[in-house]
């Protein structure tokens, strides 16, 4: 954070809406197929053809306003925004401008000193995604792939709320986070489905008019924003403190340079010459609708994350991590219910062991090698001191690799727990016995010796005698 | 109210339309002429008239969630001046 | 009997045949003839599909002697060139598409189709429909069969043309502003623009979206009638077309015009009408009145601006619509471009006529930054006022009556130097459009040897209304059976 300036930043989110059919045709919006199979007579702008909208596009922008306590437009306009660019098959984008199907939202995130924080969403407005340029490999050409063209996006524009890369990043995540609780985005960001713009500025501190701001395209990794917002930031601040001062503009994030450079391309004199699109009618969502959907709302992460503190008595940022994704936090809430032991601990192997192997292997939660039952399972071998905690880690990459339940990899591998007084007892005497000249410097006043009987001990049973018995026994029996 | 060369000029290239030099000159008058006329309708009062988009009062219609389309790109592709590998091409986009 | 084929209505057709007193294929084969013989002199079709009209033709007989076959079966008509036609050139009368094979069939082509409908071919038309007498075309000017010289009107001149000819007992058209009613009235046909909504546009080349719409050009009110209730109605790929019942047209036609009350609009006979054309229609007002309507003057106080109103929607409707041909996916492509800007900027630049240039520009400059509310904005408010006049007249009256065109048919050329002057032989037919209103234009007689329209405009959904009057003003008169005699 700088003294001197502050930051203001606004983000437009672009959302792809995981509908099976595009927003106004009837293909298909699948990943990845083979060029322009995907783009029917409508995506291709032929003469003629005309838009029909899905209706499953309005349900999912309206879950969207609604878990984002936005007001959902009781009639929204569909307007064209027209423009030249070979990814653009008509020439304009259907989109929405003057009357977007959601308004006035709002949701919290956390800031830099840790306070929760109101962002506000100005809107939310559905449009069609844009095609594809592919330069590689022709020539003097680009070619134009239109599969992509006339997928339902979902565009959610942030009020300037944001004051730093980081808060722009937790925004994001929320926003993620509660697309894909709702199931209206697959919040893929590798694919595109997930991408933002970011509108930045700095401004002396105490000063009311924002600066000028630049805008920060197609971001679309969230290391990606935090890493171009903040060389934006800084080069704006040089910028100024040079004498100089910065142009309203359109920047590309390059992530290879980690630099933003303006975009020469988007520079020529725009007018979009909005217009209501004569081709589509005014959408009208009845009230009932509206309270029908409200209804079919999941538990949102918010609500999730409050109750897990409260119900589960979790830490407050483990419950923010676990239900920031949906599916972990039903993971997390199956392995709850089937193991005796408390909550914390089984959040804790969630998001240790857990996270860290399901990382190294590249897996989400949904194809995790142990199943939420068979995680609680060894959760519980620890609480009833069957194994002790660094014995479950052996019996985790165990479980991992396919060797079964924790119990079967215990009895198979014969970890289990020596609690026995008299077993442990004796094999203390024998260490005590083999040591004299430890034990004697011990008794002398050499405490950190103390570490070395229980590595023996330990040694000697395998690992697997009770670490506070043999605490216990060891310090009775050395004596002192 | 008529228009400049200028004016002229920027709207071609809005639109993407290359005039000869002779066309341009008449372009220039003509639009000149359809711009006053169509100033008429500084006239009219409309104080507080909604806009009229539509002829129709009506809402739109929504289509269920269903894909009607197969491909079609081979049959869809005859009509373009210049393909490859199912590409649409165009001269090099640089951004 | 089969030398006057040609001369038959489309319900004296179908009766004939049912009566296997000819044969589809005899009539199709007559029909191609004739306008093979007169494409010197009309230039009314682009393209002539003979081969798969005979096809058709010899399925249609097929189906009707084996006592099948849709409402339509054996009848020829002709599709203007701005409907999609599966494998067939749809050039729109552009040379953007003159290499532009459709690859699909505008629902109104499918529907006649599978109503057994023989298609004879694609006819002539202003370039992309801007125009009111065929000069915009880039397949040339067709010429109007009442005198050679002159325009058949536009933009559906070709299919006026062919109808008036006698090449074709029905084409189909559409209308933005005029171009199905103002041709029809220059060639003495009939002309049948449904309320807006009433038939789908999929498929339809589009020009202005909120104005464009389907219609016929007949030689009367019953063909019209007939191909109405075939070609309206409900189609889910297109979002402004209306789920709204189609009441059978053809028996709607019956019943006398006693009672109807008829609205007469002051200002349409204001200056600017010909005399002639003034009495031909007055004439028929006398017709309607001794039928029994009552007549009543309406007022339409904003009807001086319905041109201008056009002007402002229609080319930014346009600008927008045809963005879409830029060289890549289909139509002209210009050669070698440097770049993009360059194969975007030739290829329309190549492509489009002059006067489709001037109403993109004119529509890219309403709709540009700083112009929006003075002209867009301003054209939407009082095209709402417009359509609110004509809501408080249709409380007083049931249909308004009055001239298709100020003038009968112009000479080519005669009005190509003025956009303005061309512009203003729509003033009687826009209203219509921007109030997305059903209208018709039939045959009222001659002024200086040439057709004059009466034009009768109804509330929406009105079709039936103004058919029936149309209709029982035809049952009175012969007007709509005159011929041109280079054409008997």
């Amino acid at each position: 954070m700088n003294r001197n300036w502050q930051v203001v930043i606004g983000l437009e989110i672009h959302t792809q809406l995981a509908t099976r059919s595009k927003i106004f045709s009837g293909a298909s919006t699948s990943y990845g197929a083979a060029p322009n199979t995907q783009a029917c007579l409508v995506d291709l702008g032929y003469p003629g053809v005309l838009p029909v909208l899905n209706g499953e596009v309005v349900r999912m922008a309206c879950k969207f306003g609604l878990a984002v306590n936005a007001s959902i437009a009781r009639r929204s306009v569909f307007a064209r925004k027209n423009y030249f660019y070979p990814d653009l098959p008509k020439g304009y984008q259907i989109s929405q401008y003057e009357l977007p199907i959601v308004e006035h939202g709002e949701l919290f995130i956390q800031d830099d000193d840790g306070n929760e924080k109101r962002i506000g969403i100005t809107r939310a407005h559905l449009e069609e995604d844009a095609g594809k340029s592919i330069h590689e490999g022709l020539d003097q050409y680009s070619g134009i792939d239109l599969n992509r063209a006339g997928t339902p996006l979902l565009e959610i524009v942030s009020e300037p709320d944001l004051r730093s890369a980081k808060e722009a990043v937790a925004y994001m995540r929320k926003i993620h986070s509660i697309v894909r609780y709702l199931g209206i985005s697959d919040g893929n960001m590798q694919e595109g489905s997930f991408r933002c713009d970011a509108n930045v500025s700095v401004r002396p501190r105490g000063q009311q008019v924002l600066g000028t701001r630049t805008e920060l395209k197609n971001l679309n990794s969230f290391r990606f924003v935090e890493k171009a917002i903040n060389y934006e930031v800084q080069r704006q601040i040089e910028l100024i403190e040079d004498g100089g001062s910065v142009r309203q503009e359109t920047r590309l994030y390059d992530a290879d340079k980690d630099e933003t450079r303006s975009m020469r391309s988007k520079e020529e004199a725009n007018d979009y010459r909005y217009f209501p699109d004569p081709d589509l009618l005014p959408v009208e969502i009845e009230p009932a609708v509206v309270e029908q959907l409200r209804a079919s709302l999941p538990e949102l992460p918010g609500a999730k994350k409050q109750r897990f503190v409260r119900e589960y008595e979790l830490k407050n940022d483990d419950a923010d991590i676990l239900t920031a994704s949906r599916a972990l936090a039903d993971y997390f809430e199956a392995a709850v219910a089937s193991s005796s032991a408390q909550a914390q601990a089984v959040a804790n192997w969630v998001l240790g062991d857990l996270s860290a192997a399901l990382n190294r292997d590249s897996l989400d939660i949904g194809d995790s090698k142990i199943p939420a039952s068979e995680l609680a399972g060894l959760v519980d071998r620890i609480a009833d001191s069957t194994i002790s905690g660094k014995i479950a880690k052996e019996v985790f990459e165990a479980m991992w690799a396919g060797e079964g339940s924790a119990d079967a990899v215990i009895a198979s591998r014969g970890l289990q727990q020596i609690t026995d007084d008299s077993a442990i007892e004796a094999v203390v005497d024998a260490v005590i016995a083999a040591n004299p000249s430890q034990v004697a410097e011990y008794r002398s006043g050499k405490d950190k010796l103390f570490g070395f009987f229980v590595g023996k001990v330990m040694q000697q049973t395998g690992g697997k005698a009770n670490p506070g018995q043999v605490n216990a026994i060891l310090k009775a029996r050395l004596g002192k | 109210m008529s228009l400049d060369k200028d004016q002229v000029q920027h709207i071609a290239m809005l639109a993407r339309l290359k005039l000869a030099d002779d066309e341009f000159a008449e372009t220039v008058q003509k639009l000149s002429r359809i711009v006053a006329f169509v100033d008429q309708l500084s006239q009219a009062s409309t104080d507080g008239v909604t806009p009229m988009a539509h002829p129709l009062n009506a809402i739109q219609r929504l289509r269920a969630d269903v894909i009607t389309e197969a491909d079609d790109r081979d049959h869809l592709q005859q009509n373009a001046g210049a393909v490859q590998d199912g590409l649409y091409l165009v001269p090099k986009v640089i951004e | 009997m089969t030398a006057e084929l040609h001369l038959l209505t489309l319900t004296q057709i179908a009766a004939g045949l049912r009566q296997s007193e000819f044969s589809a294929l005899e009539l199709t084969e007559l029909l191609l003839r004739r306008i093979e013989a007169s494409d010197q002199s009309l230039n009314a079709f682009i393209t002539v599909t003979a081969e798969q009209a005979m096809q058709a033709a010899k399925r249609a007989d097929a189906e009707r002697v084996a006592g099948r076959g849709g409402v339509l079966n054996g009848l020829p008509l002709v599709h203007k060139d701005i409907f999609c036609t599966r494998d067939v050139l749809t050039s729109c009368g552009s040379h953007m598409l003159d290499n532009f094979v459709a690859p699909y069939d505008a629902t109104v082509v499918e529907r006649f189709a599978n109503a057994g409908a023989v298609m004879l071919g694609k006819t002539n038309m202003d370039e992309f429909a801007m125009g009111s007498s065929n000069e915009t075309s880039f397949f040339g000017p067709v010429r109007n069969p009442w005198d050679l010289e002159r325009t058949p009107g536009g933009s559906s001149g070709g299919s006026s043309a062919a109808v008036a000819a006698r090449l074709a007992p029905a084409a189909t058209g559409t209308d933005t502003g005029g171009s199905i009613r103002q041709p029809a009235a220059l060639t003495g046909t009939v002309g049948l623009k449904p309320t807006y909504g009433r038939v789908s546009r999929y498929g339809m080349i589009a020009f202005a979206s909120s104005l464009d719409q389907a219609g016929v050009i007949t030689r009367s009110a019953e063909d019209a009638a007939l191909l109405l209730g075939v070609m309206a109605g409900f189609d889910a790929r297109d979002s402004t077309c209306i789920d709204h019942p189609v009441p059978d047209y053809v028996a709607q036609l019956s019943g006398s015009l006693k009672g109807l009350r008829v609205g007469i609009v002051r200002q349409h006979f204001d200056a600017g009408l010909d005399a002639n054309t003034a009495l031909a229609v007055k004439a028929a007002l006398d017709v309607l009145k001794a039928q029994g309507a009552t007549l009543t003057e309406v007022d339409l106080p904003n009807l001086d601006l319905s041109v201008p109103t056009y002007y402002v929607v229609a080319p930014a409707e346009c600008s927008s619509n045809l963005s879409r041909f830029d060289g890549v996916r289909f139509g002209h492509r210009a050669a070698d471009p440097k770049d993009l800007f360059d194969l975007y900027c030739r290829s329309r630049g190549e492509g489009f006529g002059a006067e489709v240039k001037r109403r993109i520009m004119t529509g890219t400059y309403v709709l540009s930054a700083g112009y929006y509310d003075a002209y867009y904005l301003k054209a939407q408010q009082v095209r709402q006022l417009i359509a609110e006049d004509f809501r408080k007249a249709f409380s007083e009256v049931d249909v308004i009556a009055g001239p298709t065109a100020p003038t009968p048919a112009f000479r080519l050329g005669d009005k190509t130097d003025d956009p303005i002057t061309m512009y203003l032989n729509d003033i009687y037919t826009i209203g219509a459009n921007l109030a997305g209103l059903p209208a018709i234009s039939t045959p009222c007689g001659f002024a200086d040897g040439l057709p004059v329209g009466l034009h009768l405009v109804g509330p929406h959904w009105g079709e039936a209304a103004v058919l029936r009057c149309a209709h029982q003003y035809q049952l009175q008169t012969d007007w709509h059976l005159a011929c041109p005699e280079a054409f008997r």
